[in-house]
C-alpha cells in the first residue's frame, strides 16, 4: 500500500456560517475543547463535511476570534464546508440536538460574502461583578474613561506584553437595574478589536489600576456581540446581515 | 477543619464554581459530557459514586469503570455517578473553603452516596484514594466508619492483591465486575430496606456472603518471627477461608459500554473502545493481566460490528480502538478490520488495535485499519533483547519474526516502529538489555534496504520490570533501582556510540525508583498501608506522575512505617521467595494453581517455553477447572452485518 492516504479532494458545494453560544459550564472550556465537542456533533450528526487535504485529513471547519477560556459567549463564529448542499434551519436542529449543554447554535446562514473576519470589528461584552457595589464600578469606569491611555500586561503567546487597554474601549458603562442581585456591579464593554486585541481581562486590569477596583469574588464575563461598530450609536451590528441580505439563490 | 454544610446530600457546584477560575483545566471538573447518566437523586435507593483514582484525563477513558456505570445505571433504583481525583490546586482550595470531593453529574458530596467503588489499574493510585478519602469527610480507616459512611470497594487488576490497601477499604472485588456490582447493590438495598440490620458490621457481613467479595477486616493475618506471614485465617466462622475471582461469560450478552463518554476535556485516549475479547493465554510470564484474567473469552463479530456501530453513532468520535490484551489474536480479526474499513470507507474513521504482538500478519492489518483514518506509527512488544530472555519470559518471538515483521512495515511505507521492551527481568544479564541495541541498530539497517530511504526511525521504549501477583514471576527478586540505571545507561551509550544507525534510533525510558515503590505496593502485605498512609500524609498524589512523585518521600515513609516490622522495602521488592512461603495473595483465589505457576517459574529459569492453551491442548493452569469456565473463542464463521454506507442525514441535504 502506498505511503500516501491517496485519497481525492472534493472541494465543498456549500459553506456555512454559523453563530454558537457557549455558557454555564460549557464557559470553562477552552477553545479547543469546544472545536473538538463541535467536530464530533457534526460526526454524530452525520453532515457531509468536506475535508482537508493531506496525511491527516481535517474536516473543513474555520473559527474565528474565540473567546478566552472561563468567558461566556453568546457570539461565537464559526464556518463550515459541505460536499452537499445542507438546509440550514435543520442543520441547526440537528446539532442543538446532540451538542453538549452550554453549547448552542444561535443562527445558521449559507455563506454568499467573503470576510466575515473583517467584519468583525468590535465587541460588545458583559461583566458582572459580584462583591461590587453599582455606584463603586460606575466611579471606576467614568476614571477609566477620562484618561486617554492606560497601560496593562499580559501574558500571550508571544512572551509578556504591554499595551494601551483605553484606546480601542468605545463604552464602558454601568448598567445593572431592577431584578438585578444586590451588591453586584454590571458593566457593559464595547472594545475594538486590534492586535493584541483588548480583552475584558485587560479592562479589569485598567480599571484596577485607575481605581483600585478589585473584585473579590471571580467577575463572570460574557462575550454578547461581535460585528461591525457603529461609531455614533457605540453598538455592535449583527456580522451575518450581508450573507441574509443577498437574494435567496435557487431551492 | 472544614465548614459544617446543612444538607451532606446537596450538590456542591455553587461553591465549586466560585474555585474554578483560580485553576488549572478547570473544565474536567465540571461534568456534562455527552453520554453522561444523570439520574433524578430521588429515584434510585442504592447510588455509587465510582472512582478512577487518577486525573481526569486518565480516569475519563478507562473501560473498565464505564462499563459498570452503565450496567449500574441500567438498573432500577440504582444510580452511578463518577469522581476522579483532582489535583493538588483545586484540592487546596477544597479544603480552604469546605468543598467536599464531588461527583461530576450531580456533583454531590461522595459522602453522600451508598457505595463509592474505586477501580485500580495500578497501585500508584493508592494515595490518590486516601486524598478523595479524606477531602471526601469519611474516615481513612475501615474500622472509623460508621453506618452512615459509604461502603469503600475496591476493584480492578490491582484488587487481587488487596492486603496492603486492606485498612482503608471496606471490600474488594476480584475478577470482572459487571454482576458483582449487582449483587453488591442487591445486598445494599436488601439491608437497608431491612432497617440496616447489624448496623455496619450486618451489611459488611451480607456482603463477605457473596460470591467474590473480600472483606479485609474478617480475616487475621499471623506472621513468623522471621517476617513471613504464617498464615491468613479468617476470623469469624461465616467468612470463606479464600475468595474466587469474577469471570464473565458470554461478551456477547454484555455489550457495554453501549454509549461511550465523550469528554469536553482532552483525555489521553480520544477514541470510542470496543472490547473484543477477554483474557489472555500467550502465557507471557511477567503479564498480570494476561495471568489473573484467563481463560479468553471472545466477542463474536457481529458483536463487535454492532458494537462499533453503537460507538460511532453515539460519540462520532474519529477513532474506535478494538481493545484486548492482544488484539490481533481474535481468532476473526482479519474479516473484523476489513468489514469495518469496508463499513467506513471514506468517512475518516479509523480503527486502532492498541496492542499487538509481533508478525507480518499485523501490518496488513494495520494497512487496512488505517486505511479509512489517519495512520500513526507501528507499536511491536518484543519485551526482551534477547532470544533467551525471551525464553524466559515466555514471549515466542524470534528475531527473525520481528525483523521480518518490521521490514514489511518499511516496505509497505511505515517510517516510524516502536519496540517496547523491559529491563529487570529475571536472570537477566547486562549482555541481553545491550541486545536492545543490537537489534534496534538490524531493524534501521534493513529498514534503509527496503524503504530505499534513511528516513526512518525506530523508538526504543524501555520499562523497569515489576513482578507481581499471581504470576509466575511473584516469586522474583526484583532488580534493584541503581542497577537499573546502570544497565539502562549501558544501553543509551550502546546506542548513542553508533555512528552509522545512532541518530535513527531513539530511546525512551523511565528511572528505576518508582519501579521500586510499585513493587512494594504490588508484593506488599498489610504493613505496607501504614508506609501507604504515610506517604499520604508526607504529601504523596499522583504517584504515577513524574512531576509528583517522589522516591524519597516514599523511603522515609517506608522506614517510619515499617517501624518495629523487622521488614523493609528491600526484603518486600528484591528478595526471592521459596516455594513453601505463605504470599500475601495466597487467599485471593485467581483460579491459577500455585503448583502450576511455581512449575511455571522453574520453566521459566530452564528457559523452557510453554504454548498457548487456544492453539495446544489445555496444560492445566488451573483456572478453567476450579472456576468452571472455557474457552470461549470462535472462528463463528458469521461476517459482518453489511451496513448502509455512512451517508448524510436526508433531512440535512436540499436534494435538487
Ligand atoms: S485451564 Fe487450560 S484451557 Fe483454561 S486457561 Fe488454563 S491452560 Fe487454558
Amino acid at each position: 500500500m502506498a505511503r500516501s492516504p491517496g485519497r481525492e479532494i472534493v472541494p465543498p458545494v456549500q459553506k456555512l456560517r454559523m453563530r454558537y453560544a457557549k455558557r454555564g459550564r460549557m464557559r470553562f472550556a477552552s477553545h479547543r475543547d469546544c472545536a473538538r465537542s463541535f467536530e464530533r456533533a457534526l460526526r454524530r450528526v452525520g453532515v457531509p463535511m468536506a475535508f482537508s487535504a493531506g496525511f491527516h485529513p481535517h474536516p473543513k471547519i474555520s473559527y474565528a476570534n474565540a473567546v478566552p477560556t472561563g468567558t461566556s459567549s453568546e457570539a461565537e463564529y464559526l464556518e463550515i464546508g459541505v460536499l452537499q448542499e445542507c438546509d440550514p434551519q435543520a442543520l441547526q436542529a440537528a446539532l442543538n440536538a446532540t451538542l453538549p449543554d452550554g453549547m448552542e447554535i444561535m443562527d445558521v446562514v449559507v455563506t454568499r460574502t467573503s470576510d466575515l473576519a473583517t467584519r468583525l470589528e468590535a465587541g460588545e461584552w458583559r461583566l458582572e461583578l459580584p462583591g461590587i457595589e453599582p455606584d463603586v464600578a460606575r466611579a471606576a469606569a467614568q476614571a477609566f474613561l477620562a484618561v486617554d491611555e492606560v497601560e496593562v500586561q499580559r501574558m500571550t503567546k508571544g512572551g509578556l506584553r504591554r499595551f494601551d487597554a483605553r484606546g480601542p474601549v468605545v463604552e464602558l458603562a454601568e448598567c445593572s437595574g431592577e431584578g438585578d442581585p444586590e451588591g453586584c456591579a454590571i458593566l457593559r464593554l464595547v472594545v475594538r478589536h486590534g492586535t493584541p486585541s483588548v480583552r475584558p481581562d485587560d479592562v479589569l486590569a485598567a480599571l484596577a489600576a485607575v481605581a483600585d477596583l478589585a473584585p473579590p469574588i471571580p467577575p463572570r464575563i460574557t462575550r454578547l456581540a461581535q460585528g461591525p461598530l457603529d461609531e455614533n450609536a457605540r453598538t455592535v451590528q449583527d456580522p451575518l446581515l450581508p450573507d441574509r441580505d443577498e437574494p435567496t439563490v435557487g431551492a | 477543619m472544614t465548614a459544617t454544610i446543612p444538607d451532606p446530600c446537596a450538590p456542591v457546584f455553587d461553591r465549586l464554581e466560585q474555585l474554578l477560575p483560580r485553576v488549572q483545566k478547570p473544565v474536567q471538573y465540571v461534568g456534562g459530557e455527552v453520554n453522561a447518566q444523570v439520574s433524578e437523586w430521588g429515584s434510585a435507593d442504592v447510588r455509587w459514586a465510582l472512582m478512577y483514582p487518577d486525573a481526569y484525563e486518565v480516569g475519563l477513558p478507562n473501560q473498565g469503570l464505564q462499563i459498570l456505570y452503565e450496567v449500574l445505571n441500567e438498573q432500577d433504583g440504582t444510580l452511578a455517578e463518577r469522581t476522579y481525583a483532582v489535583w493538588p490546586d483545586l484540592a487546596a482550595l477544597m479544603r480552604e473553603n469546605g468543598v467536599p470531593q464531588f461527583t461530576l453529574e450531580s456533583h454531590r458530596p461522595v459522602a453522600a452516596f451508598d457505595v463509592l467503588g474505586v477501580s485500580f489499574s495500578t497501585e500508584l493510585g493508592y494515595t490518590n484514594m486516601l486524598e478523595a478519602l479524606d477531602l471526601a469527610g469519611i474516615p481513612l480507616h475501615s474500622v472509623d466508619r460508621t453506618e452512615a459512611h459509604p461502603v469503600v470497594v475496591a476493584g480492578g487488576h490491582a484488587a487481587f492483591n488487596p492486603e496492603p490497601i486492606s485498612d482503608f477499604v471496606d471490600i474488594a472485588v476480584a475478577g470482572d465486575g459487571e454482576t458483582v456490582v449487582l449483587a453488591i447493590s442487591e445486598a445494599v438495598r436488601a439491608w437497608k430496606n431491612g432497617g440496616r440490620p447489624g448496623g455496619r458490621d450486618g451489611l459488611l457481613l451480607s456482603l463477605a456472603a457473596l460470591d467474590h467479595v473480600y472483606v479485609p477486616r474478617f480475616y487475621d493475618v499471623e506472621y513468623l518471627p522471621d517476617g513471613r506471614i504464617r498464615r491468613v485465617v479468617p476470623s469469624r466462622p461465616d467468612v470463606p477461608w479464600r475468595v474466587a475471582k469474577s469471570t464473565l461469560t458470554d461478551l456477547d450478552a454484555w455489550p457495554y459500554p453501549r454509549t461511550p463518554l465523550v469528554p469536553i476535556a482532552e483525555t489521553v485516549h480520544e477514541r470510542a473502545s470496543v472490547e473484543i475479547f477477554r483474557g489472555c493465554t500467550r502465557g507471557c510470564r511477567f503479564c498480570q493481566a494476561g495471568m489473573i484474567t484467563r481463560p479468553v473469552r471472545e466477542r463474536s463479530i457481529t458483536g463487535i460490528g454492532e458494537m462499533v456501530q453503537a460507538a460511532v453513532a453515539a460519540t462520532g468520535f474519529e477513532e474506535v480502538g478494538l481493545l484486548s490484551l492482544s488484539s490481533a489474536d481474535h481468532s476473526e480479526i482479519g474479516e473484523v478490520a476489513k468489514g469495518l474499513a469496508d463499513r467506513y470507507e471514506g468517512s475518516n474513521t479509523s480503527l486502532s488495535l492498541p496492542s499487538t504482538r509481533v508478525d507480518a500478519f499485523n501490518v496488513d492489518l494495520a494497512n487496512e485499519l488505517s486505511r479509512n483514518g489517519r495512520r500513526s506509527g507501528l507499536t511491536f512488544a518484543p519485551e526482551g533483547g534477547s532470544e533467551r530472555i525471551r525464553a524466559v519470559i515466555n514471549k515466542m518471538v524470534t528475531e527473525e519474526d520481528l525483523v521480518r515483521t518490521v521490514t514489511t512495515a518499511y516496505a509497505a511505507g511505515w517510517r516510524q516502529v516502536k519496540l517496547y521492551f523491559m529491563c529487570g527481568l529475571p536472570t537477566e544479564t547486562d549482555e541481553d538489555v545491550l541486545q536492545i541495541a543490537r537489534l534496534a541498530r538490524e531493524v534501521i539497517r534493513v529498514g534503509r534496504e527496503v524503504s530505499g530511504s534513511r528516513d526512518i526511525r525506530c523508538t526504543v521504549s524501555i520499562g523497569g520490570f515489576v513482578p507481581k501477583p499471581h504470576t509466575p514471576f511473584q516469586w522474583a527478586a526484583q532488580l534493584g533501582h541503581e542497577e537499573t540505571d546502570a544497565r539502562l545507561a549501558l544501553l543509551r551509550d550502546e546506542i548513542r556510540a553508533d555512528r552509522q544507525f545512532g541518530k535513527a534510533i531513539g530511546v525512551r525510558y523511565h528511572d528505576g525508583k518508582p519501579g521500586i515503590v510499585e513493587g512494594l505496593l504490588s508484593r506488599g502485605d498489610r504493613r505496607v498501608g501504614r508506609v501507604i498512609e504515610q506517604a499520604w500524609r508526607d504529601g504523596a498524589r499522583f504517584d504515577g506522575w513524574s512531576e509528583h512523585f517522589s522516591f524519597d518521600r516514599w523511603m522515609t515513609a517506608a522506614e517510619r512505617g515499617l517501624e518495629g516490622t523487622g521488614v523493609d522495602v528491600a526484603w518486600f521488592t528484591t528478595r526471592e521467595r521459596q516455594h513453601d512461603e505463605v504470599l500475601p495473595w495466597d487467599h485471593i483465589d485467581s483460579g491459577l494453581d500455585k503448583e502450576w505457576l511455581w512449575q511455571d517459574w522453574q520453566d521459566a529459569l530452564d528457559e523452557v517455553e510453554v504454548d498457548d492453551c487456544r492453539w495446544t491442548p489445555c496444560f492445566d493452569c488451573g483456572v478453567c477447572d476450579q472456576m468452571g469456565t472455557a474457552i470461549e473463542v470462535g472462528p463463528t464463521g458469521r461476517v459482518l452485518i453489511p451496513l448502509e454506507p455512512i451517508s448524510p442525514a436526508p433531512l440535512l441535504a436540499t436534494q435538487a
